[in-house]
Parts: C-alpha cells; sequence; structure tokens
C-alpha cells in the first residue's frame, strides 16, 4: 500500500529533484569536511550554512506551493509559522545554554535575568527536553494554523480578504514578540546557542550533520506534499481551488479539507523554521514581519506555482540571486530588482520557470503526438517555421 | 568659622522670611538688592523676599532679569545690574544705562532649583497686579501653584481691583490654595476654599486637596475627600473625551488613507499593496512644494498645502493610471497576483524615493494656521488635528457626492454591482477601471498631503498605515462609502480607547483580534454588498 503511494505521487520532475538533493546532502559534507582546505573541491563552513538556509526556504516554499498552488489559499502569513516554529526551536536551544551564559544562570536564560525575572514563564517549562521542544515545533504553528484557519474558512473568508488577515496575524505576533514582557526575549530574541541534543552548534560537523537533515526534511516534504496532492483528497483540493462553490454543492466540506491542508501547511513551515534556527544561530521576531511572507510567496511563483518541486527551485534559486545582489555593488539596486521580480514574474511568467517547462513539454509532445496520428491519414504537411 | 556662617545664614533666613510673612515694613530697594552681590544662594533668597517686599516698580524687572539670567553683579563695587540682549548694563535699582567700562568681576547671580521655585513664586505675586489681564491670569496660576503665604495680602487687594471675570476666578482660587494651606485658617473659610478648588476641578486642584494637613478637623477633611472624589469623577470624564478625539483623529487619518483603496478595491477587486505608496508621494509631493517655496517665495508658505493638494491629486492620480495601464490591466481576474504585483510596485516605489531623497526623514512644516492649540473644556485640540478631521470628512463628502451625482460616478457604481451587465449596457469597463484606480491613488495622493502635517515624511510612510487601511476595509466591508467611515472611526476610537488599558501594542493585537471575531459574524464587512453578483 504504502509503496503504491510511493510510485504514484513520484513523476519524473519529483524524482530528478528528490535525486538531487539526495546526491548534495551526501556530497555537500563530504566535500566539506574530508576534502582538505587546499583542495579546489573543497566546500567552506560559510558556505554549508548559506545553503543549508537556502532548503529551510525550501520547505517553507513547499509548505506555501501545498495550499496556494493546490487549494487556492493565499497564506501571507506563512513566516509565522515558521518563525513560531523557529522560536519554539530557540527556546530549547536557550535552555541547553545553561551555566555558560553571561549571568551563568542555570535556569534562567540571560535575558530574564537581565529583566531580573525570578521564575521560569509557564511557557518555558518542558523545553529543556529535546522532545518536548520538537513536539512544540510542530504543534504551536498546527494549532494555531487549526484554530485560525476553522475560524477563517467556517465564515467563507476567502480570496484577497484571506491574505490580509494572515497577514494582520503575523503583524501582531510581530508586535507581540517585540515586546520584552511576552516573555520571548523581545527585540533581541534568542540568540548565543551552545549545544544541540550535546553536539557543539558551531562546530563544522554539527553544521554538516544539520545541512544533511535539512536535505532529508526536504525530500521528506515533498513526499508528503506529492502524496497528498495526488490523493483522492489533493483531486479535491484542486477543485477547491478551481470552483470552490461547485465543490461545495456537491457535498464536500470544504471548509474542513482547507483546514486540514492548512494546518499541514503550518507543521511544514514551522520545522523549516525548526531547522533553520539552529544554522543561523539567532531568532528574532523580524522572522514574523510581513514583508517576509510576502517574500516567501513571490519564490513560489518565480519556481512556478502548483508544481511542489518549483517552489522549492524558486526558493533557492531567488535567495541566492538575493545574497548574490545584496552582497555586490548592485545592492543598492536589489529592491528594484526584487520588485521587478514580483512584476515581471507575475505579468510574464505566470506558469513559473518548472511550470513553464512543464507547460513546453506537454505542447511539444501534444504536437508529436497530433503529428503521428495525422501521418497515417495525410501526407507529411510542409514543415512549420519555428516559433 | 564654617559653623558661624552656618548660624548667621539661618539668622538671616529666619529674619527674611519673617520679612516676608509680615511684609510690614517696606525695605528700600537698594538695601534689598545688596544682597545679590554675596554670591550666596540663602543671600540671594533674601534679596528676592526683600525686592519683593520693597513694593518698588522695578521689582518686577529685577526678578525677571534675574529668572532669565541677566542679573548681573560685582562683589567689589557692591553693584548690580541688568545685562540687556545687546549686552548693555543699566543700574539695576534706578535703570540708567551704567557709565564706564563693565567691572572686571561682573558676573551674573547664579540660581539653583530651591531660587527657581522662589523666584517663580516671586514673580507671580509682582504680575498679581500687572495691567495685562493674561498676565494677572499667569500669575494667579503661578501663585495657585506655589501656594506661597506671602502672596495673600497682595492677592486680596488683587481681588478688590478685579473687574475680568476669569482672572477673578483664577484668583480667588489661588487665595483658596493659599488659605488650605496655611495653618490658622478658619474652619469656614477653609470648607469655602476647597469649594473653590473643588469648582476648578484639574489636577492641581487634586494635588492641592490631597496635600491638606491630616490633622483636619473631621468636616473639612470629608469636604476633602469629597471634593477630591468630585474632581477624579470630572477628570475621568475629560479622560474620555480626550481619548474620543485622539479617536476621531485617528479615524480620521485612517479614512484618509483607506477610503481611496476601498474604492479600487470595490470596483476591481484589487488590493493595491502600493496603495500607501500614493500616500507617501503625497507627502514628497508636499515636501517638494515646500521647498520650492521656501527658497522662491517664503510670503506664499502659508498656501503651500492649498497649493500641493491638486498637484497631490494630479501627481498621485496620474501614476495610479499608469500603473492600471502598464500592470494592473493585464492581471484582471487574478486578484492574488494583483497583489504580488503591486507589492512589488510598492518595493520600487519606495527605493525610487529613497535614492532620489535619500532614507531620512524630510521636514514639512505646518503653515501658520495650523500650528498650535487650544483648550477646549479640559481637553487640549491641536489645530493639525482639527483640520485633518475637517479636511477628511470634505474628502468623503466630495466623493460621495462624486459617486451620486456624476455620469462617472454612476458608471463606477454599475460596474462594482455588477461587471457583466454594466458591459452589456455600453460602459466601457476598462476606462472606469483606469479612473477608478487613477481616483483611489488620487485621494492617496492628499492623505498624503494631510499626512505629512503629523507625520514623519519618509520612505516608510506608508508602510505603517497600509496594514490599519486593510483591517478597516475588510472591517467596514466594500460595499459603499459609509463602510469605510464607519470602520475608520470605530477602529480609530476603539484603538484609543483600548491603549490606556492594554498599552499602544496590545491595544493593536486586540483591534486585530476582536476583527478577525467580527469577521465570524460577517464575513464581508459592517457594510456588504449584497446580491448575486458577491459571490463570484
Amino acid at each position: 500500500m504504502s509503496s503504491h503511494i510511493l510510485i504514484r505521487s513520484l513523476d519524473r520532475s519529483a524524482t530528478v529533484f528528490l535525486i538531487t538533493v539526495a546526491v548534495i546532502a551526501i556530497a555537500v559534507p563530504v566535500l566539506n569536511l574530508a576534502v582538505p582546505q587546499s583542495s579546489d573541491f573543497h566546500i567552506p563552513t560559510y558556505l554549508v550554512a548559506l545553503f543549508g538556509k537556502y532548503l529551510c526556504y525550501a520547505i517553507l516554499a513547499l509548505s506555501i506551493d501545498l495550499i496556494w498552488g493546490y487549494c487556492g489559499i493565499l497564506s501571507l502569513g506563512q513566516s509565522a509559522f515558521f518563525a513560531l516554529g523557529g522560536y519554539a526551536m530557540g527556546m530549547y536551544l536557550m535552555r541547553q545554554i545553561g551555566t555558560r551564559g553571561v549571568y551563568a544562570n542555570p535556569i534562567l536564560p540571560d535575558f530574564m535575568v537581565f529583566l531580573n525575572w525570578k521564575e521560569l514563564p509557564y511557557s518555558w517549562y518542558g523545553f529543556q527536553h529535546f522532545p518536548y521542544a520538537a513536539l512544540m515545533v510542530v504543534l504551536v504553528p498546527g494549532v494555531l494554523a487549526f484554530v485560525f484557519g476553522w475560524l477563517a474558512f467556517r465564515s467563507r473568508v476567502t480570496g484577497v480578504y484571506l491574505s490580509i488577515i494572515t497577514q494582520a496575524l503575523t503583524y501582531a505576533l510581530m508586535l507581540g514578540f517585540f515586546r520584552n514582557n511576552f516573555g520571548f526575549g523581545g527585540n533581541n530574541g534568542l540568540t548565543d546557542f551552545k549545544d544541540i541534543l550535546g553536539f557543539n552548534v558551531e562546530a563544522e560537523t554539527t553544521r554538516a550533520a544539520l545541512f544533511s537533515i535539512t536535505c532529508v526534511a526536504l525530500m521528506l516534504g515533498l513526499l508528503v506534499c506529492r502524496a497528498v496532492v495526488t490523493s483522492k483528497f489533493g483531486k479535491v483540493l484542486i477543485a477547491i481551488r478551481d470552483a470552490e462553490a461547485r465543490v461545495r454543492f456537491l457535498g464536500y466540506r470544504v471548509e474542513s479539507y482547507k483546514v486540514l491542508v492548512f494546518t499541514l501547511s503550518a507543521c511544514m513551515a514551522g520545522i523549516a523554521g525548526a531547522l533553520y534556527v539552529p544554522q543561523i544561530g539567532i531568532i528574532n521576531p523580524s522572522e514574523f514581519a510581513p514583508g517576509n511572507s510576502i517574500e516567501a510567496v513571490i519564490w513560489v511563483a518565480v519556481g512556478g506555482r502548483g508544481t511542489l518541486v518549483g517552489a522549492a527551485v524558486g526558493a533557492i534559486l531567488a535567495n541566492y540571486a538575493k545574497t548574490y545582489f545584496t552582497s555586490g555593488v548592485l545592492a543598492p539596486y536589489w529592491l528594484f530588482m526584487l520588485g521587478g521580480l514580483f512584476i515581471g514574474v507575475t505579468l510574464l511568467l505566470p506558469r513559473g520557470i518548472i511550470g513553464s517547462l512543464h507547460h513546453w513539454t506537454a505542447l511539444r509532445r501534444a504536437r508529436i503526438s497530433a503529428a503521428a496520428e495525422e501521418g497515417v491519414a495525410a501526407p507529411p504537411p510542409e514543415p512549420q517555421p519555428a516559433e | 568659622m564654617r559653623f558661624g556662617r552656618a548660624c548667621l545664614v539661618a539668622l538671616a533666613l529666619a529674619f527674611g522670611l519673617a520679612l516676608g510673612v509680615a511684609n510690614a515694613q517696606a525695605v528700600s530697594l537698594d538695601d534689598a538688592i545688596t544682597h545679590f552681590t554675596a554670591d550666596d544662594f540663602d543671600e540671594t533668597l533674601i534679596g528676592v523676599n526683600e525686592v519683593v517686599a520693597s513694593g518698588s516698580s522695578r521689582a518686577e524687572t529685577i526678578i525677571g532679569a534675574l529668572q532669565n539670567g541677566q542679573l548681573m553683579f560685582s562683589a567689589e563695587k557692591k553693584a548690580v545690574y541688568i545685562q540687556d540682549a545687546a549686552g548693555q548694563l543699566v543700574d539695576a535699582a534706578t535703570g540708567q544705562p551704567a557709565g564706564g567700562p563693565p567691572p572686571d568681576d561682573l558676573d551674573s547671580v547664579h540660581l539653583n532649583n530651591r531660587l527657581r521655585g522662589a523666584i517663580d513664586a516671586a514673580m507671580g505675586q509682582l504680575t498679581l497686579l500687572s495691567r495685562d489681564p493674561e498676565r494677572r491670569y499667569q500669575a494667579a496660576q503661578a501663585v495657585f501653584k506655589s501656594r506661597a503665604a506671602t502672596a495673600l495680602p497682595t492677592l486680596e487687594k488683587a481681588i478688590a481691583q478685579e473687574t475680568d471675570g476669569r482672572v477673578k476666578v483664577a484668583l480667588e482660587q489661588a487665595r483658596a490654595a493659599i488659605l488650605l494651606t496655611t495653618p490658622g485658617t478658619s474652619e469656614a473659610d477653609k470648607l469655602k476654599a476647597i469649594a473653590t478648588v473643588r469648582d476648578r476641578g484639574d489636577q492641581d486642584a487634586l494635588g492641592l486637596l490631597a496635600d491638606i494637613p491630616a490633622h483636619e478637623t473631621p468636616v473639612v477633611a470629608k469636604a476633602a475627600s469629597d471634593a477630591i472624589a468630585a474632581i477624579q469623577t470630572r477628570l475621568a470624564e475629560w479622560d474620555a473625551v480626550q481619548n474620543l478625539w485622539y479617536g476621531l483623529s485617528l479615524g480620521s487619518v485612517l479614512l484618509l488613507a483607506a477610503i481611496g483603496l476601498a474604492i479600487t478595491f470595490g470596483v476591481m477587486g484589487v488590493i493595491n499593496m502600493a496603495h500607501g505608496e500614493m500616500v507617501m508621494l503625497g507627502a514628497y509631493v508636499t515636501y517638494v512644494v515646500q521647498e520650492i517655496i521656501r527658497n522662491n517665495a517664503p510670503a506664499l508658505f502659508d498656501y503651500s498645502l492649498a497649493i500641493a493638494i491638486p498637484l497631490a491629486f494630479v501627481f498621485a492620480g496620474c501614476v495610479g493610471i499608469l500603473i492600471e495601464r502598464c500592470i494592473i490591466r493585464f492581471l484582471y481576474g487574478r486578484p492574488l497576483e494583483t497583489l504580488l504585483a503591486t507589492w512589488g510596485l510598492s518595493l520600487i516605489l519606495q527605493q525610487a524615493v529613497r535614492t532620489v531623497f535619500g532614507p531620512n526623514n524630510r521636514e514639512v512644516g505646518n503653515p501658520s494656521f495650523m500650528s498650535g492649540a487650544f483648550d477646549l473644556g479640559g481637553i487640549t485640540v491641536t489645530y493639525n488635528r482639527l483640520w485633518i478631521i475637517c479636511f477628511a470628512l470634505a474628502v468623503f463628502v466630495a466623493l460621495l457626492g462624486l459617486l451620486r451625482y456624476t455620469r462617472f460616478g454612476l458608471e463606477m457604481r454599475a460596474v462594482t454591482q455588477n461587471r457583466a451587465m454594466a458591459a452589456s449596457m455600453g460602459i466601457r469597463t476598462s476606462r472606469v477601471d483606469a479612473l477608478t484606480f487613477g481616483l483611489g491613488s488620487a485621494i492617496a495622493g492628499i492623505a498624503g498631503v494631510a499626512l505629512s502635517q503629523i507625520d514623519n515624511v519618509s520612505p516608510n510612510l506608508g508602510q505603517s498605515y497600509i496594514i490599519d487601511s486593510f483591517m478597516v476595509v475588510v472591517f467596514g466591508g466594500v460595499g459603499n462609502l459609509w463602510g469605510t467611515f464607519v470602520g475608520s472611526f470605530v477602529l480609530g476610537v476603539a484603538n484609543k480607547f483600548l491603549e490606556p488599558f492594554a498599552g499602544a501594542v496590545l491595544g493593536k493585537i486586540a483591534i486585530l483580534i476582536l476583527i478577525i471575531l467580527f469577521i465570524q459574524k460577517r464575513p464581508r464587512g459592517l457594510f456588504a454588498l449584497k446580491g448575486r453578483a458577491v459571490e463570484a
């Protein structure tokens, strides 16, 4: 049964993508750790962390594509779930610092000592245990998405209304997390991490391992998404995207489908955030900024909405471009380019990169098969001029 | 030695105070001002009291000069001068110009905080009898705050000859304040004084009543606590009025920012994320207009806003039409993609303004009719806020008129209600779209002119309003402009009433949560469009 789902969910681009990621997951740590620094093939550690970050963004983009590409829900608050997952992981990492902090308090993180707090807030209980923290990484974004989605979808908030409400959600969370008395480090967020599961987060080996784990998470994420969208459940989602009212009249409970897929997507975003934090070494409230969510949406649009693989590719490409352009002489023009990307992709490349590729191959295949059919009945037509 | 000096000072101080309280024998002004030459705070205090007690017509000038740091002395010559703004010395006692070169050891009379308090009180007393009613009023207020018992005789005199009703009330309040805090006042007088202070009813009155010593007779103590309760109620009421005013002010700002958004959203179903940037462009138009006026015709500065408003309207409107023709036109029927494209556009516009004008705040001035404030009961009303409320209402009414009475308005409403039907009736919907988008942007532009008066003009100006404007649109619905109107004012007032309880940030979060809960009941906002076309 499980193998059946697996086979059904693997089309060609997904397979190619999975194999590529698997190769990268093995090759990059090997080239980083085993190859001597003098070699041309050596990958420096900062690049490992950088690409690790891109891969986390790729998972975030997958989670957006799942709801936007297949269910028509444009959430502009996806970075809220990403950041919540990140905070859950950050809280675990903060509790691991123990007495090595500046104030050497065995229980309270530094910022709480600094704010003169005497006791650990209830919200921080249990985060010294990794399994609990890992559960929270999924649970907190999931529950928030469930409650929020249930409220929103039940009252049939759709389209741009939903986009704006989700944007308001992440904005409200950002304002809240900026406050010191919210109990999550205020402005500065959580940082100065030491250990993860007993390994030093700064160590090259830990970074390489985190990189590989992120690759695996991305592969699993893609598999889960593919399995969802190729199932019967996924067919209903696509139907909701294309004609919501009709699906409702056919007797499906549209809001249940939407809430379920929205929650799943939020959990994925949370996991992406949790993998992001130990590799970057900091989480602060600016991750909640509404602009971040919209930027993540444009990665999906660049790669190709509704292709999954395209979302991941788009996230990596867009972020590589961002790093490349913002570190060079072109830095002042980056916002022009980003803005141009938003407009250009929506106007000129509405299918995105992977979507356009799919479209062209499908067109070519259709033309070849049409030509083959005609070839049986009639003499071959004059060669067409190239379009 | 030191001890002896301290004793002397204490003696002198007691002497001075006794003098002050008794206010009896007129000390000669010359004797009084020699105290200023001692360069000692306690001596200076005595000097101040004696100058007041002397009753000389020069007293006000001398104390005023001391207050402003213009009173100079020479210890060697035992002389005191007043240095005017030009640096000329005049003899303090006579007011005649001091001949000859200034003395070598000339120095200003030094002050400390205790002295400043005493000087304020002295000035209060001295100006109680001034000819100018406004100065008498100010003096009465100063005495009310200082409660200096020395002022009582002057005060009685001033009350007896006062003709201005407002000043008289202030003088009587000042007298009541003194009576309440000096020992030996009769119970009946105290009760009367409490009643007077109670009628005043502000924070100062509250502070005064709270200071009434605990060992008063029960009747007085009860009257005081009753008065405190009454004043607190009154203050709470004024607080509510103040919040309401701030709320209306915020609401008018929201109305200006959101109304253009509501129009474009209502007609085209397009959320224009670059709407905030149109507001910003309007603010920068104001800045440019003011710069040109400053450099070329400063006399016209008061008309800068009148010039900026049509320019901002036209400029932002043209930018809007350009955006519609070049981008949005190709994205109809795909509202989510429009949202992304306009977001990209907002990034470009922000960065363009940042490149041209720099990332810092730009200085935009208030014309004279918009600066200043006046008191209305217990609240202070600033003119710029008042004008912005009027302006927002005027824009709203003009827009209502446009929609109701013009052909363009009729076509716009038709397209909002049913696009396909409107097109079948011969309305050129694409032209209506372009003009609507231009109109929405143009209104954002003039909103920017208004906002430049109360907010920082920076490339991020638009960003700070965009989410709030969205909330207004979501809350009010897009059925008609009244939704935006009610939405803005409800959100503005609710925001300001929540702030004192929850703080600015939590208040905002609470509003967002309330809106999310509200759309449970009314998913399409307060004033939703009804009809078959809505769901499509």
